[in-house]
């Protein structure tokens, strides 16, 4: 279907791009090209070169072999900023907004309109950022601290301010996994219109409806070769799953979608309960049992207060009211520490937050265990076993201990940060969007392990944003809507629209 | 520059410093390359290289100490304070056994330390702000037990440790190695050195894995407290006296040993052995210095700029080492 692509002069042209690290390669012979005006999805399984793709071309990445061009013109960018100067602009997952200043600062960030003094002309800044956001759509007052935003509004503001510093190419790093529908709808509807006002957006993903809903062209990745480019019009999910992972997988990610028979466990053990677990702002009044062998899934939106919930039952957030029993036994959580004691183990949903990227992957994987093999002494060589038999059975790809962790991409980094908790097995575990960003594999891993820890008996607590996440996962299911859990679903039948309906 | 030699600039770049000045110095002036001169400047090293143990472990957590050189100076002060004086000095001191005033003495410079992490841990007061209160803390008990006047009597064991020798080779300096090992082996082979590190690392993430950060950050500043209040001590007796001010060089130059080696000030990299290297980069370069009769007026300056050329190189360090760990295979 290559022929389906335009023959005219693209917007962006790459030829022959190949890329390797320490040896390893990392991309392989890639052709890429962006046409004037359109929306480009990139799809891939993670590790499978789009990042690497997108790195060269915002100038992250400046030593490769192969050619690129813009507009016809061949170009070579040495940093990040000759390619900012060339018009291209990236948002990344995670936002590079400051959240302490205001919507109009953030729009305007490194280009504020100055008096004659050479002073912020703070009357100017908001008039522009308040035109420049209406013009997109967004009706925020540009006054306020763009951190009392939801992150669906802040991602906008981010991307404002990409298109107003002059990008004729913009790269959206999974912009919708952290959005709820509505705001998607919203990002949807002002990337069309950018699209239509003649920038080329390149649009990574790993929601394939997302994909398909607003890509006109869609390039598939795999094992660091491009392996098709096609137009969205006639292409369906199942002709890109083929292609981004080979047959076989396609009813894994059907099976979220359907309708779910929740295998709810009445009978098993609770091991934790909760009650009226409050925090002003946050959660309010949460009572919850979690029974051992059952994944408890909790479902909302953003913002509707679970991760919170999941935070202040490790002991990160203190709590303002309730009590939290372990097997009969009321807690104090003082800190995460106390709660590790406890038996309770937490992975949040971002990596960054988890992992210590320059330090070996053994030790990313022992330190919340040295107190278990531990006294005083450290064990280095108990800790790289250890390691070895995690990244043995979680097939953590290098399957290297003594690597820097930063090294890893990003599901195998998400292994670790399970790895963890898996050598003495917690009461407890709360994972925090545990799938988020990841390809369709490396959700089926992590599926594959949470399943484990259930049949040990382990209470596993899945908080997420996304229906799939929950439905793919839990055996009963609580859905929290403005800090309060609002329904229960338990041994019944439940699809993503009821879900949905309940949040 | 391949990724082996970037990830290792940080240590490699300290050494190549040293290595520098021992052959400038050497070729320059005839009395620097002597084993005496090699004596002299262990010797010189030794009290900074004490106090540069605690901060070590300090700044490996991403936390600073400005507070070093007043506890060092407080302590040495307590302990010249209980032990009986000679007349002439004019001084209501109270005469205890030279075990207790050292124990008295230890347990000032613990106190110390232990009003440091309740600030930072339990009121929240950045350590950069609160170890600079306690500086004026320390410096205001060092002047209130003085008022002034000079002591030079501290208990035997001091004076000997400090002043004395074990045959040719002076005591202090074997104090100053012992502290410094201990320190590597804690820091190194230690459950609660691996805690410094990946509380240094990312605080956060060594919060999420259950490590209690609050007391990982509170023994930090003890254990910096304490090895100022030893090297306090042992510096009373190696100087002769006791008096205000006396440690006032030894804030800049602890830090700077620390930061010369090598340490990243962003904390989690580094250690005792670039802590070493880098005693004996400004070691080298103050005898040095001296060896080869500059104006004393520049040497300040000389040693601004060596401090400044060594700020570049921690940063740059830190950049290349994050660099060569998070390039990722595919991604």
């Amino acid at each position: 279907m290559d022929s389906a692509v335009a023959t005219e002069t693209p917007l962006l042209q790459l030829r022959g791009i190949s890329k390797s690290f320490g040896g390893v390669a990392a991309l392989t012979d890639v052709d890429f090209s962006l046409r004037a005006g359109e929306i480009h999805g990139l799809v891939g399984e993670n590790g499978a070169g789009k990042s690497t793709t997108m790195k060269i071309i915002a100038g992250v990445h400046s030593e490769y072999q192969g050619t690129m061009h813009i507009a016809g013109e061949r170009v070579n960018f040495r940093s990040a900023r000759d390619a900012k100067a060339a018009g291209i602009g990236m948002v990344h997952q995670e936002l590079s907004i400051v959240r302490d200043l205001s919507v109009a600062e953030n729009v305007m960030l490194g280009m504020q309109p100055v008096t004659r003094l050479g002073l912020i002309d703070y009357k100017a800044m908001y008039r522009i950022a308040e035109e420049q956001l209406d013009k997109l759509g967004i009706h925020v007052d540009p006054r306020q601290p763009i951190g009392l935003l939801p992150l669906g509004l802040q991602q906008l503001v981010e991307i404002a301010r990409v298109l107003l510093s002059g990008a004729r190419i913009i790269i959206l790093d999974e912009p919708t996994s952290a959005l709820s529908p509505p705001e998607v709808e919203l990002l949807f509807a002002i990337l069309r219109r950018v699209r239509d006002a003649g920038t080329s957006l390149v649009f990574i993903s790993h929601f394939l409806d997302d994909i398909l809903r607003i890509s006109d062209t869609v390039t598939i990745f795999r094992n660091g070769r491009r392996i098709e480019t096609a137009a969205v019009a006639g292409i369906d999910k199942h002709w890109i799953i083929e292609r981004m992972i080979g047959a076989g997988h396609e009813e894994l990610e059907e099976s979220y979608t359907g309708e779910i028979f929740l295998h709810s466990r009445p009978d098993a053990p609770v091991v934790m309960t909760t009650e009226g677990l409050s925090r002003e702002g946050m959660f309010e009044d949460v009572s919850l049992q979690v029974r051992g062998g059952e994944v408890l899934g909790i479902y909302g939106f953003m913002g509707s207060g679970q991760l919170e919930l999941a935070r202040a039952l490790f002991g990160k957030l203190s709590l303002e009211r309730g009590s939290l029993h372990i097997n009969g036994e009321r807690l104090r959580l003082r800190n995460t520490s106390d709660a590790r004691r406890a038996g309770l183990a937490f992975v949040p949903e971002s990596r960054r937050a988890m992992l210590f990227h320059l330090e070996p992957v053994y030790k990313n994987v022992s330190i919340a265990i040295l107190g278990r093999i531990s006294r005083l002494w450290v064990k280095p060589e108990a800790e790289r076993a250890i390691a070895t038999t995690h990244v043995r059975s979680l097939q953590i790809r290098p399957p290297l201990v003594n690597r820097p962790l930063g090294t890893l991409s990003g599901g195998n980094q998400q292994k670790v940060a399970l790895a963890k908790w898996l050598t003495y097995p917690p009461k407890v575990l709360v994972l925090s969007e545990p799938t988020r960003g990841m390809d369709v594999g490396a959700k089926d891993d992590v599926l594959k392990i949470v399943r484990g820890l259930r049949e040990q008996g382990i209470g596993v607590v899945v908080v997420s944003t996304e229906p799939e996440t929950v439905l793919s996962m839990a055996d009963r299911i609580l859905v929290m809507k403005r800090g309060r859990i609002t329904k229960e679903f338990a041994g019944e039948v439940v699809s993503k629209d009821r879900l949905l309906a309940a949040a | 520059m391949n990724s082996w030699l970037r990830s290792r600039l940080r240590n490699i770049a300290p050494f190549a410093t040293l290595l520098v000045l021992v052959i400038l110095f050497g070729s320059i002036s005839p009395s620097f390359r002597t084993l005496d001169n090699l004596g002299n400047i262990l010797q010189q090293i030794s009290v900074t290289g004490i106090m540069a143990v605690g901060l070590t472990f300090v700044i490996l957590c991403a936390e600073i100490d400005l507070s070093v050189a007043a506890v060092a100076n407080a302590t040495g002060i307590v302990v010249a304070y209980f032990t009986q004086q000679d007349a002439s000095v004019n001084i209501a001191n109270l005469a205890l056994p030279g075990g207790v005033a050292i124990v008295l003495a230890v347990a000032a410079s613990l106190a110390m330390g232990c009003v440091t992490a309740f600030g930072m841990n339990v009121i929240g007061i950045p350590s950069f702000i609160m170890t600079l209160a306690m500086l004026q803390i320390g410096a205001g008990i060092s002047a209130m037990l003085v008022r002034g006047q000079i002591a030079y009597n501290v208990p035997d064991l001091i004076s000997t440790l400090g002043a004395g020798s074990l045959g040719a080779v002076p005591w202090i300096i074997i104090v100053a190695a012992i502290i410094l090992l201990a320190g590597h082996l804690v820091l190194t082979y230690t459950r609660f050195g691996r805690y410094v590190y990946m509380t240094g690392g990312n605080r956060e993430a060594a919060e999420y894995s259950g490590v209690n950060t609050k007391m990982v950050l509170a023994a930090v500043m003890v254990i910096s407290a304490v090895c100022s209040g030893i090297a306090g001590m042992l510096g009373v007796a190696h100087f002769g006296s006791a008096q205000q001010d006396e440690f006032d060089n030894y804030l800049l130059d602890s830090i700077s040993a620390v930061v010369v080696g090598g340490t990243s000030l962003f904390g989690g990299q580094g250690g005792i052995g670039n802590t070493i290297v880098g005693l004996f980069v400004l070691g080298v370069l103050n005898n040095g210095l001296d060896h080869v009769r500059i104006d004393s007026f520049l040497k300040i300056l000389i040693r601004g700029l060596i401090l400044l050329l060594a700020l570049i190189v921690n940063v740059y360090a830190q950049r290349m080492r994050t660099k060569a760990a998070t390039t990722a295979v595919g991604a």
